[in-house]
């Protein structure tokens, strides 16, 4: 029965692979090509027979990620989106599993597997930053011992195709961050935009591959397009204003940044909204909840955030982060210092900036980052 | 790829109220597809997801032994909106369990003929008691030295296990001393006083080849440390079991963390050596 289950699952998979395994055949080399602005309509026309398009879109008051409609196309001369892209791969909300509690029913009582879209997708003007952080979150959903099957599915579907941000904001520190506004890393496409159109550069098989399904193939030679890109990049390099020293963080033992003086000062305004976690690229922490109507469930996972005092309750009332302190000193530590021992590959940030935009009370993550850099130097300098 | 999320369909086989308050009952389950209980090998000192459909999951340490086939066992003491459901279940009733999870006691090290000080309070004895009957197994009991257990309730009427208590103290190859804080039972043949006081009495000599694996209530944890301390325990000779709210139980979503350690995937075993090193979030 339990296997049954499994076989569903894997057919999903496998669908998802063999779609993509077709386009790759029609590759050869990675390849640059220009699109005239002219062009662009009519290649988006022919993805969306490919895949379903993720994109930037104008809302109400602010851009965020949305799946096209046939007609429509996305937003990319705006700002950066006000909630990152991590939702396209791991959804605000999503459903794990179905039970039924109908005693009636051979398989009462048994969770069985959700059927979900896992076709080729591809996501369409994402920021560089962004796509980074789907590769430090990696770490946490594949593991060697333990393997999440909703992100994996998810992640190998789509198909990254990152925008070159030519306008960052005050607040962006992305190469403080190893990351970076024409960084290549976690993309499968660069995008770039030029005077008339855009350059777009793969990066990998799956980027060939979108390029080909596109039909946009007025190539042009590496070189040339290297050519186009430099200026450009040094440019949009120059406008980030924001440095942020990290390099002492991993040699700190971690009790002494924790010990250090600073903390009641970096929490002393904050609410505890959540706010920072939700916006966050590479925050990732999960609830799980079981939701019956009548005899019918699903068991879903919901994004959560350790600025809650629910996150660590434990049943007997004990609460062992209790204190608003230890739960943003959690989240700077986290971030900063547990992700850096851990991985020994820098921070948990890609220094999008999302949550020092959106924090109500100013709680700025650069200039945490610097004091916890330095603890020595601390005074209580952390509002200044 | 494996959903490990995904738990493993069991039936209810027995309820057993362990406790006078009836707040404790041991649940014994039968996996509904024999080739699910392969799966489920563990070690004592690990734990699983029990998985009340319509209602949660919750982390419970594993009560039976690897030795004991054909079904798991947990002790489940009734807290909140899982458990409190959990208790009201009858015989028969169809569920799941996920894991088994966590790292377990350092069985390989402790079977190279070290003598082991199970020090209990309360009900978290439950992995306890899987180790004492993994220890007691005939093809086991060589690899140890010395065993000996220190264990104790409020009353009489709260020690869980009592019948298994009573023949373990019989025994000549363990040395189990059970206390209660207090009774007014004038048949009651065994200790009174409080963990830590026993524990001073007690307790074989510290020795590099002597482990004491303790598990209780946070205040007899923090009043038999320097007791063992006293007596000349090294720290990483003192082994502790964490609790921390969980979801996943998998190092995945984030809930147990203490520092960079998930107490779910790392732990929930850890040295007193390594807590030492660890920031106090439990
Ligand atoms: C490794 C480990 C082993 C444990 N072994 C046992 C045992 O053998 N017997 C026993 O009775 N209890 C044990 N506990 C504690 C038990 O998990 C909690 O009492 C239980 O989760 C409470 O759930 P609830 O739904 O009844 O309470 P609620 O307060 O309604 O909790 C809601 C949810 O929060 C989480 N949660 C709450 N408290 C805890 C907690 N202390 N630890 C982990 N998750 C929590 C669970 O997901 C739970 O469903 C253990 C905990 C851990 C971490
Ligand atoms: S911590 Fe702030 S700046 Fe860093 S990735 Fe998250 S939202 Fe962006
Ligand atoms: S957004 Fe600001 S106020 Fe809200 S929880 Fe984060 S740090 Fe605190
Ligand atoms: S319970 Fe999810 S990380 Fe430990």
């Amino acid at each position: 029965m339990t296997d049954a289950r499994h076989a569903v699952r894997k057919t999903g998979r496998h669908q998802a692979k063999a779609n993509r395994q077709l386009l790759y055949k029609r590759v050869e080399s990675m390849k640059v090509v220009k699109i005239d602005k002219k062009k662009w309509d009519q290649g988006l026309a022919a993805l969306k027979g490919v895949y379903r398009i993720f994109s930037p879109v104008k809302m109400k008051d602010a851009f965020e990620f949305k799946a096209l409609e046939e007609n429509e196309n996305p937003d990319l001369g705006g700002l950066n989106t006000r909630l990152s892209a991590k939702g396209l791969i791991y959804p605000q909300t999503e459903a794990m599993f179905t039970y039924t509690l109908d005693e009636s029913r051979e398989d009462h009582h048994i969770m069985s597997p959700v059927e979900t879209d896992y076709s080729p997708r591809a996501v369409i003007g994402l920021r560089p930053c962004d796509a980074d952080a789907f590769l430090l979150v990696q770490r946490n959903f594949d593991t060697p011992q333990y393997k999440d099957p909703y992100w994996i599915d998810a992640y190998e579907a789509t198909t990254i195709v990152g925008l070159a941000c030519e306008n960052p904001c005050s607040t962006c520190f992305c190469t403080s961050a190893g990351s970076g506004p024409f960084n290549e890393t976690g993309l499968d496409v660069l995008m770039v935009e030029t005077k008339d159109g855009y350059i777009l550069k793969s990066v990998t098989p799956k980027g060939e591959s979108l390029i080909a399904a596109s039909g946009w193939n007025d190539e042009i030679s590496p070189e040339e397009a290297q050519k186009q890109i430099e200026p450009l990049k040094t440019a949009a390099e120059q406008k980030i204003s924001s440095v942020v020293e990290t390099d002492q963080l991993k040699n700190k033992d971690a009790m002494t940044i924790y010990n250090a003086p600073f903390w009641d000062d970096v929490a002393f305004a904050c609410i505890n909204c959540g706010t920072c976690t939700f916006v966050c690229p590479t925050c990732w922490c999960f609830d799980i909840q079981d939701e019956t109507h009548k005899t019918e469930g699903v068991r879903m996972r919901n994004w959560d955030s350790c600025m809650f005092p629910l996150f660590t309750l434990h049943g007997s009332g004990h609460n062992p982060r209790g204190e608003k302190v230890q739960r943003v000193r959690q989240r700077f530590m986290h971030k900063l210092k547990y992700y850096v021992d851990k991985y020994n590959d820098g921070i948990q940030c890609v220094g999008c900036g999302r949550c020092v935009r959106a924090c109500p009370v100013n709680i700025d993550i650069r200039k945490v980052c610097s004091l916890m850099n330095q603890p020595e130097n601390a005074t209580c300098a952390a509002q200044s | 790829m494996q959903n490990p999320y995904l738990p493993y369909p069991v039936r209810i086989d027995e309820i057993i109220t362990e406790t006078e308050d009836k707040n404790l009952k041991t649940f014994k389950f039968v996996f509904l597809n024999k080739e699910d209980e392969e799966k489920f090998a563990y070690r004592s000192g690990q734990f699983a997801e029990l998985s009340v459909t319509g209602k949660g999951e919750i982390p419970i340490g594993i009560a039976s032994s690897p030795t004991e086939k054909g079904f798991v066992k947990f002790t489940v003491n009734k807290v909140g909106l899982v458990s409190t459901f959990l208790h009201n279940m009858k015989v028969g009733d169809i569920m799941g369990i996920r894991g088994p999870l966590g790292n377990s006691y350092p069985w390989e090290m402790l079977e190279k003929g070290k003598n082991v000080v199970i020090i209990g309070g309360g009900f978290a004895f439950t992995t306890l008691r899987s180790s004492i009957v993994y220890m007691l197994d005939p093809t086991n009991r060589p690899k140890f030295g010395d065993i000996h257990v220190i264990y104790g309730a409020r009353s009489p009427g709260m020690l869980l296990y009592r019948d298994e208590l009573a023949k373990w103290e019989a025994r000549s190859d363990i040395n189990v001393h059970i206390t209660v804080d207090g009774t007014d039972d004038p048949g009651w043949k065994y200790n009174v006083g409080f963990v830590p006081a026993i524990t001073e009495k007690k307790a074989p000599p510290a020795d590099e080849n002597t482990y004491a694996i303790i598990c209780g209530p946070p205040v007899m944890i923090k009043f038999t440390q320097p007791v063992l301390d006293k007596q000349g325990y090294g720290h990483h000779n003192i082994i502790m079991s964490l609790e921390n709210r969980m979801k996943c139980g998998i190092g995945i979503c984030g809930h147990c963390n203490v520092g960079k350690e998930f107490v779910c995937k790392d732990g929930p075993v850890f040295t007193l050596a390594q807590l030492n090193r660890m920031p106090r979030e439990y």
